[in-house]
Formats: structure tokens, C-alpha cells, sequence
């Protein structure tokens, strides 16, 4: 099982640093992680994926809560939240093979976001398990070059604080 | 107030109470050093970075205050990395300041550069680079906060050389600390309180095991009056050992690997186990699928990544252990276990008839009785600092506390080399205290020129050194798991007693059981520097460390001390 944690941490130098030595150090099993700023200015927010069969969830908690800029961690799992990847396909795409590519995209929502002579780049947002399914049916088409973003997640709803 | 970076280093560091530091100057820190003497503040000159920062360690603990290592750039900085480890996994609070090369040098392997933020990330408990004088005052204030709240630890900071120059309007930090995750701990959960109240009311068999954090969170009375209601032997780890008086009735003694043999079997029949501030060690379980089955388990601490981390308990309490026990006691009723006492009483007979204190010498300097006659004629009063290895065992075995704070071991790291600066460290900080270094001939060939250091600052440290020509603990080890073969352990040692009076330390030589009393009486009784040389048995029962738990067995599995041959008429 894939559990999601939300950490909040202090934008100072050397941070991202510190987390991933500790999982190094630990031998964390760590899926995914992503970084980037908050609404509040010096905070920034991890997306952290853990692979709970391999690792100790409660650990990684705990031992994220001893680094002295780690501010909040919390572990959404299993709460319900809005969870999203963001995934740019560069997909081989000429004469014939182009409309049928684009018909795909326009299926799984996705969008063409470059066009060259010989490829065309797709930019798709949504659960790893949509993305791994656009990737699936493109792969025959031939991809030349892929990026993701990795999880990033948000609890639904809320007190509106 | 214009101020320089170096100045605000002292003027900070008076500010948080120190009084002397340890350490080398060097190039990237010595401006740092220059204005030193305008603060009054002492410092205590090493002869290697490594032993600064565990005098800063033994000064710690010897006075549980933050104790100070300075180092410069570079292989000065990297020197100090095995004193940081020792000081993490003991959780021991110390500020390391190191210099650094110029910021805009950062980066560029400049002369004696290197990224001592980056080496020391995974054993500090936090660490710095101050590339801004405006943020120097406030740094070492948080640094100073941090080494000494919570689970206290070791913190660095890296100050560029540019920064220690530059001139500022220095303003005195507020009292208030910007640190947003950082939350120590205090009371416990008092539904987990509760259920821990329960399982101790309902227990026929408890034994409390008690660790460091009886000692750090100030726990010792609380500790005694919740045994003593609830009439719960107790049990210590090795850093445990003075958070519980040795000559109390309910005292166990030391639990684990050398730990005696019925302390060990009353955990293994215990029916709850009360684990107070410890972090069962691989060295205090044993083999973990056998580790006390019978038990019910309450943890107690106040770090929350250690709950559950090894041993899987029934209630966990995170909080402060002074305010747990506190929390505790009026839930708990007053009981008698005289049964389970009486039972534990028949094992610890069993274990004082094989008590090596009571065998005949044979001639040999037996290393037990050497520390026996030490803790005899110190009255158990004397601070024991040690080394690692067999000697550090004995010492715990053998110099029984009935105080805080008395025995200085590096426990969690074992760093041979850890005892004499160390000790010099315990007795600066306790100028009032005989102070005993307590090391073995491998580990003292580590540090030894600290001994310089000990007659330059003109301490009147004791050291007892036990030689068995041997990297003990290791060739105790060949002899019971690798067939004798002693692969790289046998020491050609110097005459001692020479090296250290070429130091200006008074030595004396012990090579028979009749003169072990005389020549501690000689040492204690001598105003300088003193050394005592035992010159102990080498190998097998005189030589070996019993009892034992061999690695990878439970807990009572034990090599128990053989018993004392009783010779025909």
C-alpha cells in the first residue's frame, strides 16, 4: 500500500537536504517526494509517498518531527483527499498516427501542449493510475521522453481556516 | 553596540551560561578566537579536535550544562565528527563552533575547506551555516536552545571566516525562539497515563528498566518514590546507572549483554516491564524474538520516534519522564511483591556465589578487584569516566552508584579513545571532584597525548589504565566465537609508566593483587596528575568479561561467571 504524507516545513536552506538524508540514513523506502511553496510565505510543503509494506509509515512520521525545521506531517492516506500527478508526454505522432494519437488525448482529458513535425507533447494532470493508463496506450505509438511530477495532495473540504 | 562576528560568539556565549570551551584555533577560526579573553571566558587547548569535542561531551555530562568544542575549517571541522557521533547517540548537549573559509570562497576547494554542515547533517541534532553576521546572535542563541531542550544532542555551527569579521550593531536576541516545529515535550497523555496506571495495579511480576532519561529529565527522586510505592525492582542500562541508588533494596544492578545474570532473568519472568527514558538497545534486548515473552510493556519517553521502534509495547507514553512518574504515582496503589522479590533474591544469591570479587587471585591483578578496591577507597564518591571495552564493563559492574551523574561512558557510539579527554572534560567541570579516568591500553593509545593537556591545565585527573596487552573486548570475542584465533589484537605496548611521567604525570606500576590498595591510596593521596598501570590477566576466566549474553542470543542465555573452584583440603 501506497501511503500519502502532507509535511510542512521551514523554506530555509538545506531542508530538502535534511529529509532526504534522513531517509537515506534510515532506510526509508520513499516512492515519490515533491517540494514547493504554500500560501504562507517561508513554508514550504512536501508530498512524500511511502510504500507502507516496505516501510513504517509511523516512522517516517516520527522521525521527519525530529528534524527542527519540519513544522507539521501528516499522513492523508486515509483521508478523503483530491490526489494528482502531472505527467509531459513526448509521443512519436506523424502522418496517420497523429489524429489517432490526439483522439486519446481528448479521451483521457489531456492536452497537447507542443506540436513538432515528428512528435507531439501531451501535458495530462490526474491519479498516477489515469496517467499509468494514457501511458499504457500511447507506449505502442512510441514515447521519446517523459517527465512526472510525482503525487501531490490536498485534503477535501475543510474547517476554511 | 558595533560588534564583530567573533565578538558576538563570546558575547553570546556568555550570555548562555559558558564558561570555558575546548578546543584548537586554526586559520578560519582564529579570529573568532582573537577577542576571547575580553569576554572571561576560559578555554582549554587540546592536542586533537576529536578530544575537544568529547571533553565538551564529559563536561556536559558532568554538569548538565551545554559544553563547548571549537575547531577551525577543514581537517579541524573533520576531526570533530567521531566526538558528535558520540555525542548524538548518547544524547549529550554540545555546541561545536567551527571557522569556515570565506563565503565567497564557499564551494571552490579553497585551502582547508569542506562541507562540515553537509558531514555532520545525519549526527547532529541540528547544525548551521551562518553566511549573515545579522543572524550570528540569534543562531548561537537557538543553537544553545536546541542542544539543551528536549532530547538534548549535539548542534554545529559553521561560521565563515568574512562573517567572523564583519562589524554589526549587535542586538541581544529576545528570549523568544522561532522555531515552529520544535515542540519539547511534557505531561503524557493521561488516558495513556491511565491504562499504564492499570497494568502496574494489576501486576504481579514488574521490573522497572530505567535509562538515561531518569537522569536528563531530573527523574531520580520520582523515579525512587514510584519503586518504592509500588515496590518495583528496578533495572538500569549502562547510562542509566546512578538514576538509581546501587545499594537500595529494590536496586537489580545492569541489565543486557554484561549485565548480572538474575537482572536479566527477572526481565525474562517479568510479567510488565517499565521502560523509563531507555531505547532498548540491541545491547540490552538480546535476541528480540525471545526478549522478555512473558511481559506486558509500558515505554516511557520523551522522543517519539523511539516508541515502538524496536520493541513493540502496550502503552506509550510520550512525555517528559519526571512529569509522567509525577502523573503516575497518585494512580498507582501502594503494594507489596514479596513473592516475586523473594524469587529474585534466590537468583541474585545464585549470582553472588560465582562473584569474581570473591575468587582468589591466584596471583593475578584481577581487573574486577582493581575496580572493587577503587570503588572502596573512593566510597563510591569519585566521578568514573571511561573508555570502551572490557574495563568499561568491570567499571560498570563493579563501582556500584548511589548517585547521579558519577559514571561518564560513551554508551550508544562506544568510541575507544572517549575516556581521558573526557575525563578532562568532568574535571574541569568539577574542579571539586576526584575525577578517574578508567581506560584500557588499546583505547588510551588513541588519545594519549591528551595527557598533555591534563599538565598544561595542571588537573589533578587520576587515570587507571588496564593492561592487558590486548584490544580486549575483540580477543574476548576470538576467544569464545572464533576458535582462539586472536587475529590482530595482540598490543607491543610502550613502558607507560615511563610515557606518562615524560608527560610530567606521576606514575606507579600494579603487577600483583597486594599492591593494587597501596597504589590507589598513593594516587589518590598524591596533589598532581596521577597514573595507575595494572598489569592484568590476559586471557580466559581472569581475563574475560562474564557474564555474558554472546550476540544473537536471548537474554538468559547467558556465559554465566564460572563458579569459584573450591580446592581439596
Amino acid at each position: 500500500m501506497k501511503n500519502t504524507l502532507i509535511a510542512l516545513v521551514e523554506d530555509k536552506p538545506g531542508v530538502l537536504n535534511r529529509v532526504a538524508s534522513l531517509f537515506r540514513r534510515r532506510a526509508f523506502n520513499i516512492e515519490s517526494l515533491t517540494v514547493g511553496h504554500t500560501e504562507q510565505p517561508g513554508v514550504s510543503r512536501m508530498t512524500i509517498v511511502v510504500d507502507s509494506a516496505r516501510t513504517d509509515v509511523r516512522q517516517v512520521t516520527q522521525h521527519l518531527y525530529k528534524l527542527v525545521n519540519v513544522i507539521q506531517v501528516e499522513d492523508v492516506t486515509e483521508r478523503p483527499s483530491v490526489m494528482r500527478d502531472l505527467a509531459l508526454i513526448k509521443v512519436r505522432a506523424n502522418g496517420g498516427a497523429r489524429s489517432e494519437v490526439m483522439q486519446l488525448v481528448e479521451t483521457f482529458r489531456a492536452r497537447v501542449v507542443d506540436v513538432g513535425l515528428e512528435t507531439l507533447m501531451v501535458e495530462v494532470t490526474g491519479t498516477e493510475e489515469k496517467i499509468d493508463g494514457l501511458v499504457e496506450v500511447l507506449r505502442p505509438f512510441g514515447i521519446v521522453e517523459m517527465v512526472r511530477t510525482g503525487r501531490v495532495a490536498m485534503v477535501r473540504g475543510g474547517n476554511g481556516q | 553596540m558595533r560588534r564583530t562576528g567573533a565578538q558576538i560568539v563570546w558575547e553570546m556565549m556568555k550570555r548562555e551560561g559558558v564558561e570555558v570551551a575546548f578546543g584548537i584555533p586554526g586559520g578560519a577560526i582564529m579570529d573568532v578566537y582573537h577577542p576571547r579573553q575580553e569576554y572571561g571566558i576560559r578555554h582549554v587547548l587540546m592536542r586533537h579536535e576529536q578530544c575537544a569535542a568529547h571533553a565538551a561531551d564529559g563536561y556536559a555530562r558532568a554538569s548538565g550544562r551545554v559544553g563547548v568544542a571549537m575547531a577551525t575549517s577543514g581537517p579541524g571541522a573533520t576531526n570533530l565528527v567521531t566526538g558528535i557521533a558520540t555525542a548524538m547517540m548518547d544524547s549529550s548537549p554540545i555546541v561545536c563552533i567551527t571557522g569556515q573559509v570565506p563565503t565567497p570562497l564557499i564551494g571552490s576547494d579553497a585551502f582547508q575547506e569542506t562541507d562540515i554542515t553537509g558531514i555532520t547533517l545525519p549526527i547532529t541534532k541540528h547544525n548551521y551555516l551562518v553566511t549573515d553576521v545579522d543572524e550570528l546572535a540569534y543562531t548561537i542563541h537557538e543553537a544553545f536552545y536546541i542542544a539543551r531542550s528536549g532530547r538534548p544532542g549535539p548542534v554545529l555551527i559553521d561560521i565563515p571566516k568574512d562573517v567572523q569579521r564583519a562589524e554589526t550593531d549587535f542586538v541581544p536576541p529576545e528570549g523568544e525562539i522561532r522555531l515552529p516545529g520544535y515542540r519539547p515535550v511534557g505531561q503524557g497523555d493521561p488516558e495513556a497515563v491511565r491504562q499504564a496506571a492499570d497494568l502496574i495495579n494489576s501486576a504481579q511480576r514488574p521490573v522497572i528498566l530505567a535509562g538515561h532519561g531518569v537522569l536528563m529529565s531530573g527523574a531520580v527522586d520520582a523515579l525512587r518514590a514510584f519503586a518504592e510505592k509500588t515496590d518495583t525492582p528496578v533495572a538500569l542500562t549502562l547510562l542509566g546507572k546512578g538514576g538509581f541508588p546501587a545499594s537500595h533494596p529494590l536496586a537489580l544492578g545492569m541489565m543486557g549483554m554484561h549485565g548480572e545474570a538474575f537482572v536479566n532473568q527477572a526481565i525474562q519472568e517479568a510479567d510488565l516491564l517499565l521502560a523509563f527514558g531507555m531505547r532498548f538497545d540491541d545491547r540490552v534486548t538480546g535476541k528480540l524474538e525471545h526478549y522478555a515473552p512473558k511481559a506486558r510493556k509500558v515505554h516511557v519517553d520523551l522522543d517519539a520516534a523511539e516508541l515502538n521502534k524496536i520493541v513493540q509495547v502496550d502503552v506509550a507514553i510520550l512525555g517528559d519522564l519526571r512529569q509522567v512518574l509525577e502523573q503516575l504515582l497518585p494512580l498507582v496503589e501502594r503494594t507489596s511483591h514479596w513473592e516475586w522479590r523473594g524469587q529474585i533474591d534466590r537468583w541474585r544469591e545464585e549470582s553472588r556465589a560465582r562473584d569474581i570479587v570473591n575468587r582468589p587471585s591466584n596471583g593475578h591483578v584481577l581487573p574486577p578487584q582493581v575496580v572493587n578496591a577503587l570503588w572502596e577507597a573512593t566510597e563510591g564518591r569519585a566521578i568514573l569516566v571511561t573508555d570502551v571495552g572490557q574495563h568499561q564493563m568491570w567499571a560498570a559492574q563493579y563501582y556500584h552508584l548511589d548517585r547521579p551523574h558519577t559514571i561518564i561512558t560513551p554508551g550508544g557510539l562506544g568510541t575507544m579513545g572517549f575516556g581521558l579527554p573526557a575525563a578532562i572534560g568532568a574535571q574541569v567541570a568539577r574542579p571539586d571532584r576526584e575525577v578517574w579516568a578508567v581506560v584500557g591500553d588499546g583505547g588510551f593509545q588513541m588519545t594519549l597525548q591528551e595527557l598533555a593537556t591534563v599538565v598544561q591545565e595542571q588537573l589533578p585527573l587520576r587515570i587507571a589504565l588496564f593492561n592487558n596487552g590486548y584490544l580486549g573486548m575483540v580477543r574476548q570475542w576470538q576467544e569464545l566465537f572464533y576458535g582462539r584465533r586472536y587475529e590482530s589484537t595482540g598490543l607491543l605496548n610502550p613502558d607507560f609508566v615511563r610515557l606518562v611521567e615524560a608527560y610530567g604525570v606521576r606514575g606507579w606500576r600494579v603487577t600483583d593483587p597486594e599492591e593494587i590498595r597501596p597504589a590507589i591510596a598513593e594516587a589518590r593521596s598524591h596533589p598532581g596528575p596521577a597514573f595507575v598501570e595494572f598489569q592484568v590477566a590476559q586471557e580466559g576466566d581472569d581475563g574475560n568479561v562474564y557474564p555474558m549474553v554472546p550476540a544473537g542470543a536471548a537474554l538468559h542465555e547467558m556465559i554465566r561467571r564460572p563458579m569459584p573452584v573450591v580446592e581439596a583440603r
